[in-house]
């Protein structure tokens, strides 16, 4: 399990799950780190080999490009021989209102936030059921259960991504593939700066890593984390359609 | 309501700038300041606080930019917590150099305060082991400050309270360790003559402090227990399951009374005395973190806060310091105004390269105050007169009420200091000790 790979690696909740792995598997840990910013990536993979002493490499690439992603993925996969774990985690959170009247914008961020995950796993599956090993965390989020006025635009994109893994972890059992579905709720991030972060339902990017970890480790297939949000989606997703849609989410 | 240090006090109002990325300062020439950088708020007053202004908040600035485990120099970014730098330090064989009572708090931080530790009179402040650091200044510039680069604002940004710029990344030497044990022992003293004269008897110790019930009166005044420690030579132990709890919301204000104090303070005392004697081991946290277990303590001291007040004076040549500290504790035993911990510590005369740095060589006295208003400031007020006329000190990091001309008294050094605060930084202590002054 020490072959790990992340794409997104910038993004905070990604740091967070690296480096807890990194203090899992210690010295034996094998980085690749994938996003735009070069020099973000590499400061990661100092922060990863300096603390715990594994290695990390940089691939700079940027996920709107989907016909580019099977040579990335075959790169990544080239690097260290294999993959053991990877983690898609990149996303971008769109303005809602700006999707609604700009369809390119739409466009532009469904590719990020569903195609562009979709053609990872699938480069993934393909050399991952051939060595009939690996994992494959993918993070959609809460707002993919259920689409409301406010952010369908990214939540749409979300519950694909879920769907999509259902397939997939279908597909990939019998193969001894795992695939793990992340729900996160509202996390303290880059991607929230904007938001008002006060409330009781904000969770730092510590505290979700911890549960994608467990999730990793124990091969759970969908998790919500924190945990309280399968209660809060229970509730929300069985609010009849008839009721839902008059409401103002 | 928010709150922006452990003491609670004061309330004030922020524009937040989250940093998550060393490229990622703001544009100080279009972003709205004064500025002022936010490590974890553990400061108990208002230096962390810049109302009406922007903080900078540092604790995404985490990475470690390098780390030799041969010669123990770290270099990190500033929002880096002195927990985490001993998460994966303690098992490669290093400790920081100078640690404060709690490890809740960043590399900026420490070197904002030029915070001190029980070593004091071995190590000095932790800013005489800062190798050197990038300090980003409003017009954009990023500059390495040390002993030998851009020394004056070196000296001016150790315990310069955040006002010359946004640190950045701090190098730091660590010190050597072969365990993760220190060998510690407890000994009750009586009163304040004697505990002062266990600091002399165990000056050679690496680490001293001693805890004082500060209301018991009369003849019992200044009883406490005096602990030191080193460093073990013992195998280590397997790190313990962490096991923190939180105190979940604020106490009513009625919690702490004079009643509850005194019982605390009683049978801490009582069991100190007898606890087993001779040294004994402990894993390192318990030792330099004894309330860190205890997440959120402060809510014990309710919605109202309370005060920290820590003070040096310096021993004199007649023992004058030590008369002090037994005047301001008789006036402290006499004010009822309860007071939970009361720590007591001898500095000893390493210089910090810091112009503004607290400590000096003395006995420093650091107190908690419930905040019951005009009387505890008043009480404050009769001691600060008792330091000024010693020639000692206030501590900046836990204050939050001394007067503007108390504060030129204690930092008559404070105007050599302000031409290297940078024009776009302030914060919400600067303006209250300088009011008045220019
Ligand atoms: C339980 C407890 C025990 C303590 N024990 C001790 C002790 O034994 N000895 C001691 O000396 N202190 C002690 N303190 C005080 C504490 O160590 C200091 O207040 C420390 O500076 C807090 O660090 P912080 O990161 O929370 O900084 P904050 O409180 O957030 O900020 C403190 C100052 O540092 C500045 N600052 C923070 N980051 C940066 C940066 N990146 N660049 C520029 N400026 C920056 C801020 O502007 C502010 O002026 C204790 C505090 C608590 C709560
Ligand atoms: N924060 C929340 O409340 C929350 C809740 C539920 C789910 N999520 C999901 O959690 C995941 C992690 O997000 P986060 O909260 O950690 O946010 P974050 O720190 O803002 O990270 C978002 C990351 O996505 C990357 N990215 C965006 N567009 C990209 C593109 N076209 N190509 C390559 N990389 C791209 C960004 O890279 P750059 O560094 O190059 O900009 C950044 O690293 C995302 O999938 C997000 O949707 C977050």
């Amino acid at each position: 399990m020490n072959k790990i790979l992340i794409v997104g690696a910038t993004s905070a909740i990604a740091q967070a799950v690296a480096r807890q792995l990194a203090e899992l598997e210690k010295d034996t840990a094998q980085f690749i780190l994938v996003g735009r910013n070069v020099d973000r990536l590499e400061s990661i993979g100092t922060d990863l080999s300096e603390r715990f002493g594994c290695v990390a490499t940089s691939v700079v690439a940027n996920l709107d490009a989907l016909d580019d992603i099977d040579a990335l993925i075959q790169r990544c996969w080239d690097t260290y021989g294999g993959v053991d774990i990877a983690l898609i985690a990149h996303g971008d959170l769109p303005d809602q209102a700006k999707c609604e009247n700009d369809w390119a914008e739409f466009s532009r961020v469904y590719n990020v936030n569903a195609l562009s995950y979709m053609a990872v796993m699938h480069a993934l599956a393909l050399r991952m059921e051939k060595v009939r090993q690996g994992t494959i965390a993918a993070i959609g989020s809460v707002a993919g259960d259920r689409g409301r006025k406010s952010n369908y635009a990214y939540g749409s994109a979300k519950g694909a991504v879920a769907i999509f893994c259902q397939g997939l972890r279908n597909r990939l059992f019998s193969k001894g593939v795992h695939v793990l579905t992340v729900k996160p709720g509202f996390v303290d991030t880059p991607m929230t700066a904007a938001f008002d972060k006060s409330g009781p339902l904000w969770a730092t990017p510590d505290v979700v890593a911890k549960s994608i970890v467990k999730g990793i480790v124990s091969k759970k297939n969908t998790i919500y984390t924190p945990g309280f949000w399968w209660l809060i989606m229970t509730v929300i997703t069985n609010i009849p359609e008839m009721i839902f849609k008059r409401l103002s989410l | 309501m928010k709150t922006w240090s452990w003491g609670n006090i004061p309330v004030a109002e922020h524009r937040l700038l989250p940093l998550t990325w060393s490229d990622s300062a703001p544009d100080f020439s279009r972003a709205e300041g004064p500025f002022l950088a936010y490590g974890y708020g553990r400061s108990y007053g208002d230096v962390p606080v810049n109302d009406g202004g922007a903080l900078l908040q540092t604790s995404s600035l985490n990475r470690v930019l390098s780390f030799d485990r041969d010669s123990g120099v770290l270099h990190c970014e500033a929002g880096t917590s002195l927990q985490d730098i001993l998460s994966f330090c303690v098992p490669a064989g290093w400790f920081l150099p100078v640690t404060p009572g709690t490890q809740f708090v960043s590399l900026g931080g420490a070197v904002a305060n030029d915070v001190h530790g029980k070593n004091h009179h071995c190590a000095g402040t932790f800013g005489c082991h800062v190798l050197g650091f990038d300090l980003v200044r409003s017009n954009g510039e990023t500059m390495w400050c040390s002993l030998t680069e851009n020394k004056p604002l070196f000296a001016a940004t150790i315990g310069g309270l955040g006002l010359t710029g946004l640190i950045l990344t701090v190098k730091l030497q660590l010190k050597k360790i072969v365990s993760n044990l220190v060998d510690v022992e407890n000994i009750p003293f009586a009163n304040l003559a004697q505990g002062l004269d266990l600091f002399k008897q165990y000056n050679a110790s690496t680490y001293s402090v001693a805890w004082i019930d500060c209301i018991a009166g009369g003849s019992a005044l200044g009883r406490g227990i005096f602990s030191y420690g080193e460093h073990s030579e013992r195998r280590s132990i397997t790190t313990p399951a962490n096991r923190q709890v939180s105190v979940p919301f604020n106490f009513p204000s009625f919690a702490l009374n004079k009643y509850s104090v005194r019982a605390f303070n009683e049978v801490y005392y009582k069991k100190g005395c007898m606890g087993t004697p001779g040294i004994q081991q402990s894993y390192y946290e318990p030792f330099f973190y004894p309330l860190d277990k205890l997440l959120k303590w402060n809510r014990i001291y309710g919605k109202k806060g309370f005060y920290q007040y820590q003070c040096v004076v310096p021993f004199g040549d007649n023992d004058e310091g030590a008369a002090a500290i037994e005047k301001m504790l008789t006036l402290i035993s006499h004010s009822g105004n309860a007071s939970f911990l009361a720590v007591l510590k001898v500095f000893g005369d390493k210089q910090s390269p810091g112009i503004l740095s607290f400590p000096m060589k003395g006995i420093t006295l650091a107190l908690d105050f419930s905040n019951r208003g005009a009387r505890t400031l008043a009480l404050f007020s009769e001691l600060d007169k008792i330091v000024i006329n010693n020639g000692g000190r206030v501590y900046p990091a836990k204050d939050a009420r001394m007067s503007a001309d108390a504060f030129s008294r204690f930092f008559p050094q404070w105007q050599e200091f302000e031409q290297y605060i940078d024009d776009q930084f302030s914060s919400s202590f600067w303006r209250r000790v300088t009011e008045g002054l220019k």
